[in-house]
């Protein structure tokens, strides 16, 4: 049954893709709940970090448990800025990717030294001391007792602070780093990402500058988390250290891995599920969470790649032409294989 | 206060050591990041806790129990968590998350069942103090420190000495040669497995006797902590996690006293990061990386 889904998703990829942005284009409309519109903002947000982080563990093959701190940087870099200089969405966002962006540099650098699990314990370190020091240092962050009262959107001397208004901003957002994410995908630097991933040693004899591909792979996923940070503070209009914990590093993994390493469609469908999930058995109180660990066990036993693991749509569309054109008439096609992945 | 502060990181270090032979254990056969491995640090705890009181006092047998049935948890986790994943051939990270869910289940089934307050632990290990200079030394710090050392001594001798510990060393090596030469891989792994859940058992009782209490959120910073033990020490090395364990035991009481208590965990991860930005593969680690 999956197998035949996967299929029919490939041959109408374009139509569905096409349906994607509609639907999400009309949800503010459609629904008016605002719950439900506040699940949907949400959702995008956790797929913007988990495409980002995706990059590092599904193209770079890296585990990594302190992205929440690029997330929290984002998010304090704005809160400051706006709460203090009164900036405007724009400066935020901008501000909160390169400051993000820098911490993501200090953390590429040990790769110069340090690989594999070893890494993963320095970005778990680094997480954790960036959350301390956000819970301590009170002249910056306001220590234990965090920053309130953020502003809504400031754009074009006027404050947003609809939540339509959030939902379009973070689907903007979402929209523009699918498309990056898409770009690198099929670039010359996601092809040498992924060659690190499967052989680094290989990678490197190649002429593979092993070193400036991990450490730029930390740049953007940092710059992502940030923004999505930035976004993050005005949204929430208060934030403390508590978001930004290694256990919601963890749940960004988790979005990834259950949604499929490296594929794109994958990440936000693991992402929505993980949000959406927890949400809808809220009603189940003490349980809620019980289900969810339920929920991740069974899932890995019975889909160990993710929901989308090692699914290739544009593959699968040119094999299935390829085979009806053999099918009709007996090997004349070409052509109708189609290049678009 | 150095003395003092040296004194209860190697008390605190030496809990973590055990936890991190654990992770380093289930590391070494299987080379997975068993996540499950501090809720279980919490399931022995709170088993003490929950025996003891069920059996009116019966310590030592509550104890026992406690132990055993971690030990059987730990083989649950193997069991059902990543056993099908082993037979299926699938990628790595998947037995992560397995891991993970289970750690999930673990605390969840742990909160509904006992409640989240904090719970008062039976003081056993408390049997006085004395005084070295001007550090104050009790006798649960004592017995923490020798239990655990006796304990390591213990399972060095079974990993390097033993029938059972030379078929788990090559079963770490390489599995599918060592099922051709005769060893029973299903048992090691579950031996593997039993004997990290009944290490983190022992620890997480001990530290309910230190601090005379034990509390739901016992298991996220330890577990933390330790995993960064066993990889500082070289992850699959015995004695790298035990030295691993005592470093950031003592990195986090000294670091945290002297500096801020505020910054204590920080301290023991800047540590760390230093310690690999040195010694990339951990301190007792070899040359080679796994890719995950």
């Amino acid at each position: 049954m999956i197998k035949k889904t996967v299929e029919f998703i490939a041959l109408k990829q374009r139509f569905i893709i096409a349906a994607a942005v509609i639907f999400a284009l009309l949800y503010p409309l459609l629904f008016s709940d605002l719950f439900i519109l506040r699940m949907g903002t949400l959702c995008l947000m956790y797929i913007m970090l988990a495409l980002g982080i995706n990059l590092i563990m599904g193209y770079m093959g890296q585990m990594t448990f302190g992205h929440a701190a690029f997330w929290g940087i984002g998010a304090y870099t704005a809160a400051i800025l706006s709460g203090r200089f009164g900036t405007n969405f724009i400066v935020d966002i901008i501000a909160a990717a390169l400051v993000a962006g820098a911490f993501g540099f200090l953390l590429g650098l040990p790769v110069l030294k340090v690989k594999g699990y070893y890494l993963t314990i320095v970005t778990l370190g680094f997480g954790e001391i960036v959350r301390l020091v956000e819970l301590n240092a009170s002249g910056l962050t306001g220590g234990a007792l965090g920053i309130r009262g953020i502003s809504g959107i400031r754009l074009f001397a006027q404050e947003f602070t609809s939540p339509r208004a959030f939902y379009y901003a973070i689907l903007i957002l979402v929209v523009l780093t699918t498309v990056i994410l898409m770009r690198i995908n099929n670039s010359r630097y996601g092809l040498a990402l992924k060659s690190i991933r499967d052989d680094d040693s290989a990678a490197e004899v190649m002429g593979v500058n092993v070193v400036r591909n991990k450490i730029m792979t930390f740049v953007i996923s940092a710059m992502i988390a940030g923004v999505a940070g930035a976004f993050f503070a005005h949204y929430i209009s208060y934030i403390d250290s508590t978001s930004f914990t290694t256990q919601a590093s963890q749940e960004m993994c988790v979005m990834v891995i259950l949604g499929g390493l490296g594929s794109i469609p994958g990440t936000m469908l693991g992402a929505s599920v993980l949000t959406l999930v927890p949400e809808f058995i809220r009603g189940l109180a003490e349980y809620r969470m019980l289900i969810y660990g339920v929920i991740m066990v069974v899932m890995m036993l019975v889909r160990p790649q993710g929901l989308l693991g090692y699914t290739d749509f544009g593959l699968i569309r040119t094999r299935l032409l390829e085979e009806r054109g053999k099918k009709k008439g007996g090997g004349e096609n070409n052509g109708t294989t189609g290049t678009e992945g | 206060m150095f003395l003092q502060q040296l004194l209860n990181g190697i008390a605190l270090g030496s809990t973590y050591a055990l936890v991190a032979i654990g992770y380093s254990l289930v590391f070494g056969v299987l080379r997975i990041i068993n996540f499950a491995n501090g809720s279980l640090y919490m399931l022995g705890a709170y088993l003490v806790f929950v025996l003891y009181s069920a059996m009116n006092g019966q310590l030592v047998l509550a104890i026992l129990f406690a132990l055993l049935a971690t030990a059987a948890a730990g083989f649950l986790v193997d069991f059902v968590g990543l056993r099908k994943l082993r037979r299926d051939n699938a990628p790595r990270m998947s037995g992560l998350i397995s891991t993970m869910g289970i750690a999930t289940i673990i605390e969840n089934v742990i909160q509904i069942w006992i409640g989240t307050e904090t719970k008062q632990f039976p003081d056993f290990l408390n049997f006085g103090s004395f005084q070295i200079g001007s550090a104050i030394v009790t006798s649960t710090q004592i017995c923490i420190f020798f239990i655990s050392l006796f304990l390591m001594a213990a399972f060095s001798l079974l990993v390097y000495k033993t029938k059972i510990g030379k078929a788990m060393r090559a079963v770490s090596q390489n599995m599918t040669t060592a099922r051709l030469m005769g060893i029973n891989v299903k048992l090691v792994i579950s031996g593997t497995f039993m004997v990290s859940g009944f290490l983190a058992a022992v620890a997480g009782t001990m530290v309910g006797a230190y601090y005379r209490a034990i509390d739901t959120l016992m298991s996220s910073s330890v577990g933390m902590k330790t995993f960064a033990a066993a990889v500082l020490g070289g992850v699959g090395s015995l004695p790298g996690a035990m030295v691993g364990g005592l470093l950031v035991g003592v990195a986090e009481s000294i670091g945290g006293s002297y500096i801020s208590s505020g910054y204590r965990d920080a301290i023991a991860f800047a540590i760390l990061i230093l310690v690999l930005l040195i010694k990339p593969s951990g301190i007792f680690g070899k040359k080679i990386v796994e890719k995950m």
